[in-house]
């Protein structure tokens, strides 16, 4: 065998244990909730017989019965509201830091960065209280302002990070050959920093998705309970069956959308989720 | 100062103010009441009894046995996954940077557990050892009968399981970052040098790369520190297996014991501050040329 089949032959068998080792999860979940109720304890990998009987079970008895279309909007509502609100204030932020020459730059920085290493759990007892006597206990805000501040330091970071690389002396250039300004800024300067901003919004978006100490700590009803605490709570149909089935389908519906998601944008997760690591 | 220099200042002050209220609100100002918290007495369930106690809380989490399990329960979570990871995420990124082909289906693969819910990675990894559904007791080599979540360590086995698979993309991606600007002419002088693969590896990969895999671990170990998603689904603390974010919880929301449950927190938040000390100080970890975590 000449050294390039056998380099080929490593590198395939490399890149099939990575792609078993992201995948299996995944297929298990979708296998699991593709099972009939009876047969969701026969420890098969692949189901013998395929049933919707699970995703059935799900949006049953419409918005006031089922347990996890109200926990779905919120998750949605919720984790878009943040973004959209983490996004613009960062990058007003990100804006000054990136072009504007001001005291304080560093420890704005430098904050942030506290603020990423900053153990939640810390926090959630006094919001627990502040939010009682506030009336924001059990609401879309009660987790929309703890979800904007974790946010906002990966959001800062990622823009910064876009935004020193943008030439904005094409932006005067602009205005050189006849531009407005604000011409030069919605024609020149938004399409450049158009990517970057998308990149740092998906991040956001996935953090707030993903978050479950915030949502069972400061949450008690389906008036504000997103999907992961939601599915904690999840019960079977009766006292006496697991919810696995169920537990099962709902995962696949919060997580296939988002995984195709991610595959579509991956270039520009990637470049968010190492920007900055190598120059600050 | 110019004008112009002052108004620069006061434009960028009014652009950073937001964001920096909205930092502090949820950080500084909880943290100074969850200390002011934890010298008191407040249990919501006995409203009467509270008062000022001094340090009492704080001598009461000390001294409970609960506290130093769980302590050791999360360091040792925190250790076994952050150097698995450490491993595996090498291996994942020296795959990406160096594969002949396929490098866009390692990094599309790679993605799918950074995208999942970590709840959802956590149920998923629960349904696959649990005795009643999970496929993993019918594998070869493993016993049909075994009950994965009946002990404590094979409980921490799963649970690191889970954890690994949700994070090792995120490191894999930092130390690619750091790969990709190794200067490859290193490489190919080693190699008319005659230096092996592996002396190629420990001895340019693995000093170049030094200041990313310090600022990888230690946003890996900090994260790791708060582990609560995936041992609250999968054994909420059973079998030993609570961890010092968990018990915050437990006595914070479920017993509604503000007062010790705040102790607890500051005394998380005051190991999360060491950790961070040590790797700056101790390692010298360039913090300001990392991220924060995603």
């Amino acid at each position: 065998m000449g050294r390039g089949t056998r380099d080929y032959a490593y590198w395939s068998i490399g890149i099939a244990l990575v792609l078993i080792f992201a995948l299996i999860p995944v297929i298990w979940l979708i296998s699991l909730s593709l099972k009939p109720p009876d047969a969701i304890t026969d420890q098969r990998f692949i189901p013998s017989e395929v049933s919707f009987d699970n995703y059935k079970s799900l949006f049953e008895g419409g918005i006031d019965d089922s347990p996890f279309i109200k926990p779905l909007i919120n998750s949605i509502g919720i984790a878009l509201i943040t973004t959209v609100i983490s996004i613009v204030l960062a990058s007003f932020t990100a804006y000054a830091i990136a072009r504007l020459e001001f005291p304080g730059k560093r420890l704005i920085l430098a904050g942030a960065l506290a603020i990423a290493m900053f153990p939640p759990i810390s926090t959630v007892g006094p919001l627990f209280d502040m939010w009682r006597s506030l009336g924001l206990y059990d609401t879309w805000p009660g987790l929309i302002i703890p979800y904007l501040t974790f946010s906002l330091p990966l959001a800062i970071y990622v823009l910064v990070a876009f935004f020193r690389e943008i030439p904005w002396d094409l932006e005067q250039a602009a205005q050189v050959d006849g531009a407005t300004p604000f011409q030069a800024f919605t024609k020149v300067i938004v399409p450049l920093a158009a990517p970057g901003v998308f990149t740092a919004a998906i991040l956001v978006f996935i953090f707030a998705w993903n978050d479950f100490l915030f949502a069972i700590s400061l949450t008690s009803s389906d008036a504000s309970r997103t999907v992961p605490a939601a599915l904690a709570f999840f019960t079977g149909e009766s006292s006496f069956t697991q919810p696995t089935g169920s537990i099962a389908a709902a995962a696949v519906v919060v997580t296939v959308p988002i995984i195709v998601f991610v595959l579509f944008f991956q270039r520009r997760i990637v470049a968010g989720l190492t920007a900055g690591a190598v120059k600050g | 100062m110019s004008a112009r220099t002052r108004s620069e200042r006061k434009l960028a002050w009014m652009l950073c103010a937001p964001a920096v209220l909205a930092m502090l609100a949820v950080t500084a100002y909880p943290i100074g009441y969850a200390i002011a918290l934890s010298v008191q007495q407040i249990d919501l369930r006995f409203p009467d009894e509270s008062g000022f106690v001094g340090l009492d809380n704080y001598g009461a989490v000390l001294s409970s046995e609960l506290w130093w399990t769980d302590v050791f329960n999360t360091v040792f979570v925190m250790v076994i996954s952050v150097a698995i990871e450490l491993v595996l995420g090498m291996a994942i990124a020296l795959v990406m940077y160096k594969a002949i082909f396929g490098r866009g289906v390692v990094r599309t693969a790679v993605l799918i557990p950074y995208g999942i819910i970590t709840v959802v990675a956590a149920f998923a990894w629960q349904f696959a050892f649990a005795p009643d559904t999970g496929f993993v007791n019918q594998l070869p080599l493993i016993s049909d009968e075994m009950d994965w979540f009946g002990g404590r360590f094979s409980s921490f086995a799963v649970i690191i399981m889970a954890e690994v698979w949700k994070t090792t993309p995120f490191m894999a991606l930092l130390l690619l970052a750091g790969l990709v600007t190794i200067d490859s002419g290193l490489y190919e002088a080693a190699k008319v040098d005659g230096a092996s693969a592996w002396q190629r590896f420990t001895r340019i990969t693995l000093p170049l790369m030094k200041p990313a895999i310090l600022v990888a671990l230690l946003f890996r170990t900090l994260d790791a520190f708060r582990v609560f998603d995936s041992i609250f689904i999968m054994t909420r603390g059973a079998q030993d297996t609570e961890s010092v974010s968990i018990l915050g919880y437990n006595q914070l929301i479920s017993r509604l014991n503000l007062g010790l449950g705040s102790a607890v927190s500051v005394l998380i938040f005051i190991c999360v501050f060491l950790i961070a000390f040590v790797f700056v100080r101790g390692f010298g970890a360039k913090v300001q040329e990392g991220r924060p975590g995603g």
